[in-house]
Formats: C-alpha cells, structure tokens, sequence
C-alpha cells in the first residue's frame, strides 16, 4: 500500500467552514442535513430480526422497522453512514494517518480503554434514540435550520459531557 | 431554480457521506481523545468546528432563502421533546465523555483504524437494543413536553432570524477568545 506523509489536520475554522458547506449543500440537495445513529439503529433492527425474530416483530420499537419484510439497510442514512466510513478512510490515508491502532491515553491499559469505549457506545446509542438524533442529526443538522431542538440538544450534550468529563478526567490521564 | 432538488437516492447518501467523513477526519474530529478533551475542556476543536459550521450552514441558507432560491418550509426542522432531546444530548455528552466518540465520530475513528471506534460502534447498536427492550415503559416520556413542530429558535424567542444568527456569530467569538484565555491548545497527549 502507498504510504503518504503525514499531513496536519485542519485548523478548526477551516475544518468547520468546511463542514458548514458540506452540510449547507446537503441541505440544498437533499432538503434534510447529515446524521449518524440512524445506521446502528437500522442495523441493531437487522441484527435483531435475525437472532430474536418472533420477539422483534412484536416489539413497539424495531417491529415497525422489519414489518412487511421491509429491509432498513436500505435506507439513506444508512448509504450515508457507508458514504462517511469511505471519506474518512481515504482521508486517513491521504494525510498519513491509517494505521490500525487503539486510540487512548498512554498508561491506560487497552482493555481497559475498549471496556470504556463499549461503555461510552451504549450510553450513547441508547440516548440517540431517546432524543431521535445525536451531535450530527440534532446538534449540527437542527443548528444549521436554527431549530429550537437542536440548541436543545447541544445544552444537554454539552453540560453534561463536560461535568462527566471533567468528574472522569483521570481516566484520560 | 429553487432549492432543495429532493435528491434522496443512494448515491447521494453516498456523496455527502464521503464529504462528511472526509471532513471530519482532516479537521481531527476522528480521534477519540481530541474529542473527549473538548469536555475536559483541554481542547477547543470540537466546539469550533460545530460553531463554524452551523454559522456558515445556517447564514447561507438565510441568504439564499432571502434571494427566494430556498424553500424554508421544505427543509427538515426537528421538532423538541423537551425531556428527550435534553436526555439524548446528555447521555451522550456522556457517552463521549467516557467513551471518546459520539456515533458520527466513531465511524470516523473506526475507519481510520482505531479499534476503540468500531468497539463504540458496537456498543451503539447494543444501546439501541438496550432502548427497544424498554421503549414501551418510557414512551409517554419520549414525547412529553413537546414544542411547537419543527420551531426555530427565532419563533421561540419572537426575534427575527437575521438576530439569532448576529447572537450565535457573537458568542461562538466570545467562546472561542474565552477558550484561547483559560486553554493552551495542544495540551493534549495523544496524536492524532
């Protein structure tokens, strides 16, 4: 594989002018903004249906997503959450930075960290659907419409991020 | 020609997805510990990026709207549930807290190699389960509270959008002379 040097990130306000044009002509083509949870959610219904069938059908949540054999893989966020994996690897590889690795502070162990990320992703993936969106779908999308749900969102998002992590900090030590 | 086209197809889900994670990883926002240093309040990215972007996205639609090449009314605006969408956005800040992503982030992390990012992913579609099994106790919750449908900021505090938009630019600057004041940036101890 081609190896490219390693490039600097983005400045945080090139990166977000960036953003805000690529979620702008989002808008402009599609007529809704950019997501993410929507995909796991497709995918834990697929995932369901096929190790619980019977308990999934009858289920008020991820029932209506599989009834009439309705396939929610094919679904746009779910091409868009492809699309997102895509972009992000051909940037990684363009400024040098893939490489299969864990991601943490140095002197925690990679147990550890993995057991923390599982932690962080069921926290999450689990509020996204109490909120019906997460950073990306409510946060950035609902913010760039001035929607009330959105500001909403990045209040709880933002104050309680920032207490847990600065009671957690150590463990990022 | 106004917009939006209505263009919903996979391939544009395709398109706009290579440019969102494309972006997200060369701004950084792909590294679990840049990102959980934001709530440790050791770096400012996460907060400059979203203020950015939401500024440039949300003045560019108003300009357009304004010049009648956008349909206000056709664009999605989510509606606010307010113990949900503040319960949702709580958990996870949580969640990237402990956990270093949120679900966008973590695609970018796992497909950039990091082992931590498909592991949150994984425990994303755990959490969505996890919500199934117990979404007929909580459903009343979910949807009490609710606003007006799809109500912006600008309905909600009777000012005009051109308003809101002059507040949010004037306190993404004050945050961000706040965060060079009480930050270093690069404080952090894990590359990217």
């Amino acid at each position: 594989m081609l190896v490219m040097k390693t490039r600097p990130i983005w400045k945080a306000h090139v990166a977000g002018v960036a953003l805000g044009l690529v979620l702008m002509v989002t808008f402009l083509a599609t007529g809704h903004g950019l997501g993410a949870s929507g995909a796991p959610t497709d995918l834990a219904a697929v995932a369901s249906k096929a190790i619980a069938p019977a308990a999934t059908t009858v289920n008020g949540y991820l029932g209506p997503m599989v009834a009439g054999g309705n396939n929610p893989l094919n679904s746009w966020i779910v091409w868009e959450v492809l699309g997102m994996g895509i972009g992000a690897l051909l940037a990684a590889w363009w400024s040098g930075r893939l490489r299969l690795r864990v991601e943490g502070p140095p002197r925690a162990r990679t147990l550890g960290r993995l057991a923390l990320a599982l932690a962080g992703g069921i926290l999450s993936g689990f509020g996204a659907r109490v909120s019906a969106g997460c950073t990306s779908g409510l946060g950035l999308s609902g913010g760039a419409v001035l929607a009330t749900a959105g500001f909403v969102f990045l209040i709880g998002f933002f104050l309680t991020g920032i207490i847990v992590g600065m009671a957690t900090r150590r463990l990022w030590q | 020609m106004t917009f939006p086209l209505g263009w919903t197809t996979p391939l544009s889900g395709i398109v706009f997805g290579v440019l969102f994670g494309f972006v997200l990883q060369r701004g950084g926002l792909g590294n679990g510990c840049r990102l959980s240093a934001q709530l440790r309040l050791k770096d400012w990215t996460v907060f400059n990026v979203m203020f950015t972007a939401i500024i440039v996205a949300a003045g560019g639609l108003y300009l357009m709207q304004m010049f009648g090449l956008v349909k206000w009314s056709e664009l999605f605006v989510p509606t606010t549930f307010l113990w949900a969408t503040l319960l949702g956005g709580a958990l996870i800040g949580a969640g990237m807290a402990v956990g270093g992503y949120c679900p966008g982030t973590s695609v970018v992390g796992a497909t950039a190699g990091r082992i931590d990012g498909i592991v949150f992913f994984v425990g994303l579609v755990v959490g969505v389960v996890m919500f199934a099994g117990i979404f007929g106790d909580i459903e009343p919750f979910l949807t009490a509270a609710p606003g007006p449908q799809g109500q912006t900021l600008g309905q909600l505090l009777h000012i005009p959008d051109w308003l809101v938009l002059v507040l949010l630019v004037g306190g993404a600057v004050l945050v961000g002379w706040l965060s060079r004041r009480i930050a270093t940036s690069n404080q952090i101890s894990c590359a990217d």
